[in-house]
């Protein structure tokens, strides 16, 4: 804080390190491309024109998991495509992060029967859920803002091993 | 020979009078036909009456009869109504009916779906494999004895839940360990998981190479998808590839199967209505009106004329944003990124605003109901549709047009690629624009009429040259028709109720079978559905375009560029919920 009032107005701001970081991780989050099922059509139209997601820094999807940060899960899991979900999450490199999409993503929806994991959380763990079926895009965005919110807070030390 | 039979009804039964009888259970229709005559049979109703198209195959577990039943429909290309004959079988393993595979190749997938869900085995079949659930998964889900972890009751709506105003979990009810049953003799201590990939990869066609200087060249295996952009979700599919041409291919699917028929038995015949919204979850309204359609038929009930209206408008604006997506992202694939598709969801937006209007949900409409639709158009939304369908759409159409029906990067990829002659659509049960793409002008809205379809005035789009640019063309050109359609609804449509009676939320629907089949903006979308009199469908098929179009998939790739399978797979238009329902 100091430097600033000292030297006056140069254009300059000071931060920690760690909120540097936690703000630069929130402006260029790069979601996998990922879609499941009809989720992902919302998903797809929150980042056309009309509702623009890349507002937010996400507009670039990424098909290799090993490029993204983020893996939204647009859509019901079924117990075929789960071992393949948890390798994808499991190449994605850290920190990542996990939206459950939909309410299928976060507690099996409509589909309770044996073909379809009853929330992906099962599987990987889960940062935000959007409720909704599907989610609207506006929806999905409240989403996103509020796994910023939760990523902002987030500590180095959360980090370390222990 | 085929004089003798007139179009209108053909009476198997006096040409086979050994072999066929008439089915005279209540409600029903058809012929049921002895399993040893099934291929003389099907051979004569193929060859000599015409019925070119097997539209479905699926079937039917008569558990209280101890019977098990596989149903075929087929039509006719030149249009007309259908023949269906089914066959019965004792209910008791090794189940087997002869494959028809060799008559109807658009048999493939429909009689390894049935293998899969109820244990049929089709002798003849060349690659009779699970399709839907993975190698080595225990049972037959779609057995009426068939029961999962956490069964609690056959049929819905559960009495545990909301008893008393109070949500019970299953899994209390029914701890997990109660359940869980193992087949017989298993015994986990020395089970090995069987490799579910190796049968897959065993029915791939295998082949080495040599060239002059005795040099082998090698196959290569290339698995596209799960998780691969231009599978459009969750496809797979294996590909073995000589440099960059492909040789064989097998599609993996299932990754999104959820038994959505399994589920629609269990639902009673209003609760299903919610769940046909996600099969195709681009066409929600189409899909709504298919299975409306077929309960309509099963209980006899006229749609109110504004209702009849109402549904022509939403299908057609449905097949107006389908093909309008699908452009956009045909062309995502082609290497346009993004572009296309953001023009394409700008109007597609439009499109959904009017859905919401009308039924509270922008793709999961849930908007038909029994005899009419649940509520009435906004005066707001009819606005809004006249603008759309006279100012807007018809311009945005053009301008697609304008930008790439000429643009010589787009010509160069689809031109000549991804052949697919009527004969071979024919076979291989291609409805939908893929087969009107082939030159084969066949649309149900026109072959057999439903709804008010014969009111209206449209073109059947087809074009002649069988490829990537045929697909492309038609769907263009559709969206004119589809615009022709609608400027007629809606400078026609009268005033007046939307249900015949008051809703009512258990209905009654007398026994018998009946098949309601629409043009979905994918192809032949049916619903194939058997009530016994109960509040629960005792059979509940859907016939969905995109599964049986991937059919003919390995045909149009073999000898293509890896690169043009992305194409080809684009053209076909699937969508994964209703592939794997
Ligand atoms: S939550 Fe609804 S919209 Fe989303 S995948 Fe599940 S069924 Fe589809």
């Amino acid at each position: 804080m100091g430097v600033e009032q000292k030297l006056g107005n140069m254009g300059m701001v000071t931060t920690t390190l760690e909120q540097f970081v936690n703000w630069s991780r929130t402006r260029a989050m790069w979601p996998m491309l990922f879609g499941l099922a009809c989720c992902a059509i919302e998903m797809m139209s929150a980042q056309a024109a009309h509702y623009d997601m890349s507002r937010f820094g996400m507009e670039l999807m990424r098909a290799s998991p090993r490029q993204s940060d983020l893996m939204i899960v647009a859509g019901r899991v079924s117990r075929k495509m789960g071992p393949i979900l948890r390798r994808l999450y499991d190449q994605m490199p850290e920190p990542k992060w996990v939206v459950a999409m939909g309410d299928c993503a976060s507690c099996g929806g409509v589909f309770n029967n044996y073909a379809i994991h009853q929330g992906v959380d099962e599987l990987v763990p889960v940062d935000v859920y959007v409720a909704g079926c599907p989610p609207r895009p506006e929806a999905l965005i409240h989403g996103i803002v509020t796994l910023y919110e939760k990523v902002n807070g987030e500590k180095f030390t959360d980090y370390t091993d222990s | 020979m085929a004089t003798t039979v007139s179009t209108k009804s053909v009476d198997l039964s006096t040409i086979f009078p050994d072999a066929v009888i008439a089915d005279e259970r209540k409600g029903y229709t058809g012929w049921l036909v002895e399993k040893d005559n099934l291929i003389e049979i099907a051979t004569y109703v193929r060859e000599e009456l015409d019925y070119d198209l097997l539209s479905s195959v699926t079937g039917v577990d008569y558990l209280p009869e101890e019977k098990m039943e596989v149903v075929y429909q087929v039509y006719k290309t030149t249009g007309g109504p259908g023949l269906f004959f089914k066959v019965q079988i004792p209910r008791e393993d090794p189940m087997e009916i002869p494959s028809v595979i060799n008559i109807w190749p658009g048999a493939d997938l429909q009689e390894r779906e049935i293998w899969d869900l109820y244990g049929i085995k089709f002798p003849g079949h060349p690659d009779l494999r699970r399709i839907l659930t993975w190698e080595g998964f225990e049972g037959h889900p779609m057995r009426k004895d068939w029961q999962e972890p956490f069964y609690e009751e056959e049929t819905k709506p559960f009495k545990s839940r909301w008893p008393k105003g109070e949500h019970i979990h299953a899994e209390e009810i029914n701890p997990y360990h109660d359940n869980l049953k193992f087949p017989p003799k298993f015994n986990p201590e020395n089970w090995t998981p069987t490799d579910p990939e190796e049968a897959l990869y065993t029915s791939l066609k295998k082949f080495t190479t040599k060239n002059e200087d005795g040099l082998e060249a090698e196959q290569i295996i290339v698995n596209m998808g799960p998780q691969h952009p231009s599978t459009h979700g969750v496809f797979r599919a294996v590909v073995v590839l000589d440099g960059e041409k492909v040789v064989s291919l097998k599609p993996v699917m299932g990754y999104l199967h959820r038994n959505h028929e399994k589920i629609g038995e269990r639902n009673t015949y209003l609760h299903n209505m919610p769940y046909t919204d996600r099969l195709d979850y681009f066409n929600s309204m189409a899909n709504n009106w298919a299975y409306a359609l077929a309960v309509e038929k099963l209980m006899g009930i006229e749609v109110t004329e504004r209702s009849e209206y109402i549904r022509v408008i939403m299908s057609e604006l449905t097949r107006i944003q389908n093909h309008l997506v699908w452009v956009g992202i045909f062309l995502n694939d082609l290497g346009a990124v993004v572009t296309p598709l953001l023009y394409a969801f700008e109007e597609r937006e439009l499109i959904l605003d009017i859905f919401e209007e009308v039924s509270g949900a922008r793709m999961m409409c849930n908007y038909y109901r029994f005899g009419g639709v649940v509520r009435d158009m906004p005066v707001r939304a009819f606005e809004k549709l006249k603008q759309l369908v006279y100012d807007r759409l018809p311009g945005k159409i053009e301008e697609f047009e304008r930008l790439l029906s000429e643009n010589e990067i787009l010509l160069s990829r689809v031109k000549g690629i991804g052949y697919l002659s009527a004969k071979d659509a024919i076979a291989t049960s291609m409805t939908g624009p893929m087969l009107r793409a082939s030159g084969v002008p066949y649309d149900i809205r026109r072959a057999e009429p439903y709804g008010i379809y014969d009111r209206f005035d449209f073109d059947v789009v087809t074009r002649p040259e069988c490829d990537l640019y045929a697909r492309y063309h038609v769907r263009i050109e559709e969206m004119h028709q589809s615009l022709r359609i609608l400027e007629q609804a809606v400078s026609t449509i009268p005033e007046g109720p939307i249900l015949p009676k008051k809703p009512v939320y258990q209905v009654r629907v007398p026994a018998g079978e009946a098949y309601g089949r629409i043009e979905s903006p994918k192809g032949e979308l049916g619903f194939y559905v058997i009530s016994n009199g109960k509040p629960n469908p005792w059979r509940y098929h859907v016939r969905a375009p995109s599964f049986i179009n991937i059919t003919a998939l390995e045909k149009m790739c073999v000898g293509e560029k890896i690169a043009d399978f992305v194409a080809i797979l684009g053209a076909i238009d699937i969508v994964l919920g209703e592939l794997d329902r």
